[in-house]
């Protein structure tokens, strides 16, 4: 009986002689003729003896395919010999059987109903635990401000200096751009709904109260999260992977003051200025947009904005600013610190730091209009 | 094994001149790797050790030269002449450069999808059996890169390395960063598998311990090329100030002693 296997030249023989049946292989036993012999070598007595004198080569494939087959055999009571085999043949067989792996189960896992209660609680106390790092660094941050009023000699005017351009002056462009465009597409909706009950002029106030209580700060914050927060985490984040912490650590450096104190700062001073500028912008944007598409002409728009809108609006809107900052730079930095050695991690870090950064602004915003809407402002 | 079996190179490196930009790292380099045999390369920090396996492997484009791979031009293969080439030969990065988002095991199998009729559980078997044949336990299959230790991350690259059971594999240090218990480990895993394999071991390594416990011949990079090649004893007569200084220096005495008792014997 000869199996033939033509693509790639392995050819297993069964003869029946004596008292062990011969399998003689022959070609090549390699990876790529592995899933042949499997194949062929099924049903292959428990006890036989195999012929490799006309095997051309044989790799590690070829070793593990015979020394699968002496497990099995040996499961059920047989044993299988060789024949012919050449002495480097020998050394390979004898190295695979060494190292054939041992299954081992992998440890048992929770399913169904119990891996499901698992892993809830495992996000519970993993949210718990991540809100108590953040309150944490929050801390950290304001015991090192404190630290550098009384010790204004440690603090990195430099340093400040950098983080207010980079966090500022660089955000202006794009910041200024948004605001303009919102108050355009706010005039423009608005003029639309309100043309219909002849009340144009209240786009005015549409406009004003919109922008200046709620969407300049907050779009604002939006961008700055997504811009700075990752910023600060990157930075932070690949010096933590550099071991650049520890070196300023062990060189007497506090990492909240040289690192922590100069970012969130900066951040905290910006923010108003930009939070401001948006404020500006959004509404010059709707003025624009008014007086094309309703006529309301620019000086108007001042009388009406002055007559009607309370500057409180513009004090509920700014007074935010603040805290946003320092929720964008107590997550980034956090963030930045919990990056392990790798370099994927980093990624996932700076991901996630906009992704909360984003969610704690609204979640914010969403407290304070529940708070103005209490005290009545 | 000592001794090269074949006459021929199976690799062949002729005149080959790279640079970056004006810098120029070989100029005139002339390298011979004969079968079955360990081939150390040597040189100091700078002198393109790593640049001329990549070279070789066709990551690093040269700027002249010829390079010959079992009777292949590297430079000007077909992508199906590539194809066979990369079968045969097997490249171990310095940190195992394994993929971050596969398991150990499901790095092994990458290059064994390559073969068109192997089910799914034969190639975990054989991932299986290559991560024990590097000495790995059975879980670490199971582990991601980053889990592991820098000594198994090597480990792991040299699995993925030999899974087609290669003919060549290239080590781009493969002790560096290792303790010295890990280290010689992983020298006694080199000669252990070069000779149940009958690899071709290409080795660039600064390690003295490694090029005694291991190398069957030595080439050292100097002055942009290949400046001398031979055994070690052969090393010790070369006069150039830098493998005088190399091979007779005080670590490389210690080196020398530390291996003369044992090692080698079971090598030779």
């Amino acid at each position: 009986m000869t199996t033939s296997m033509p693509t790639s030249g392995l050819q297993i023989e069964h003869e029946e002689s004596g008292a062990a049946p011969v399998i003689s292989l022959s070609g090549a036993l390699t990876v790529h003729a592995l899933a042949s012999l499997q194949a062929g070598l099924k049903e292959v007595p428990q006890t036989s003896v195999i012929d490799l004198s006309k095997v051309t080569r044989i790799d590690t494939a070829g070793a593990w395919a015979l020394a699968d087959l002496e497990r099995r055999a040996a499961a059920s009571g047989g044993r299988l010999r060789y024949r012919g085999a050449s002495e480097a043949a020998e050394l390979l067989l004898d190295t695979v059987r060494r190292a054939m792996p041992v299954a081992e189960p992998a440890p048992g896992t929770a399913t169904g109903l119990r891996a499901l209660f698992e892993a809830t609680g495992k996000r519970v106390v993993g949210g718990y635990d991540f809100l108590r790092g953040l309150v944490a660094f929050l801390g950290m941050f304001l015991a090192g401000l404190f630290r550098v009023v009384i010790h204004p000699r440690e603090f990195r005017f430099t340093s400040l200096v950098a983080h207010c351009d980079d966090v500022g002056l660089r955000a202006v462009p794009i910041v200024s751009l948004m605001a303009f465009l919102i108050g355009v597409v706010l005039a423009f909706q608005g003029a639309t709904q309100l043309r219909q009950f002849g009340a144009e002029v209240f786009v005015v106030d549409l406009i004003a109260i919109s922008v200046l209580r709620e969407l300049g700060i907050l779009l604002t914050a939006i961008i700055v999260a997504g811009r700075t927060a990752s910023a600060f985490c990157a930075a932070i984040g690949s010096m933590k992977m550099r071991q650049e912490i520890d070196a300023m650590r062990t060189l007497g450096l506090d990492p909240v003051t040289v690192l922590f104190v100069p970012r969130i700062l900066a951040l905290l001073l910006m923010l108003p200025i930009l939070g401001l500028i948006a404020d500006i912008m959004g509404l010059f944007g709707g003025a624009l947009m008014s007086w094309i598409e309703l006529g309301i002409s620019p000086s108007m728009f001042r009388t009406r904005l002055v007559a009607d809108i309370d500057i409180s609006n513009v004090i509920v809107g700014l007074v935010k600013a603040p805290v946003f900052a320092v929720i964008i730079g107590v997550v980034g930095c956090h963030a930045g610190m919990q990056v392990k050695g790798d370099a994927e991690s980093l990624g996932r870090m700076t991901s996630s730091a906009v992704v909360t950064a984003i969610f704690a602004v609204i979640v914010a915003d969403a407290l304070f209009s529940i708070f103005f809407a209490e005290v009545g402002m | 094994m000592t001794q090269p079996d074949d006459s021929a190179p199976i690799i062949r490196v002729r005149g080959l001149r790279t640079q970056f930009g004006s810098h120029v790292v070989h100029d005139g380099l002339d390298l011979d790797v004969y079968r079955g045999e360990i081939l150390g390369v040597v040189g100091g920090s700078g002198t393109g050790k790593s640049v001329l396996l990549r070279a070789i492997t066709g990551l690093e484009r040269p700027a002249a030269g010829r390079i010959e791979a079992f009777g292949t031009e590297v430079l000007t293969a077909s992508p199906d002449d590539r194809d066979r080439l990369d079968d045969r030969w097997g490249v171990m990065f310095q940190d195992g450069a394994l993929f971050s988002s596969l398991t150990v095991r499901e790095n092994v199998e990458v290059p064994l999808r390559r073969i068109p009729d192997l089910t799914p559980e034969l190639r975990r078997a054989l991932a299986d059996l290559k991560i024990s044949l590097v000495g790995l336990p059975y879980r670490a299959g199971d582990a991601y890169p980053s889990e592991l230790s820098g000594g198994m991350r090597k480990r792991a690259g040299l699995a993925r390395a030999l899974a087609l059971d290669p003919e060549v594999v290239f080590l781009d240090e493969p002790t560096a960063g290792l303790d010295p218990i890990g280290a010689s480990a992983f020298d006694q895993l080199i000669n252990t598998l070069s000779e149940a394999l009958g690899l071709t071991v290409f080795l660039v390594t600064h390690d003295l311990d490694t090029l005694y416990a291991t190398c069957d011949r030595i080439a050292v990079l100097a002055e942009k090329r290949v400046l001398v090649t031979g055994t070690l004893p052969e090393m010790l007569e070369v006069d150039h100030p830098w493998v005088q200084e190399y091979f007779t220096g005080p670590r490389a005495r210690l080196a020398r002693d530390a291996v003369r008792p044992d090692t080698k014997t079971e090598a030779d």
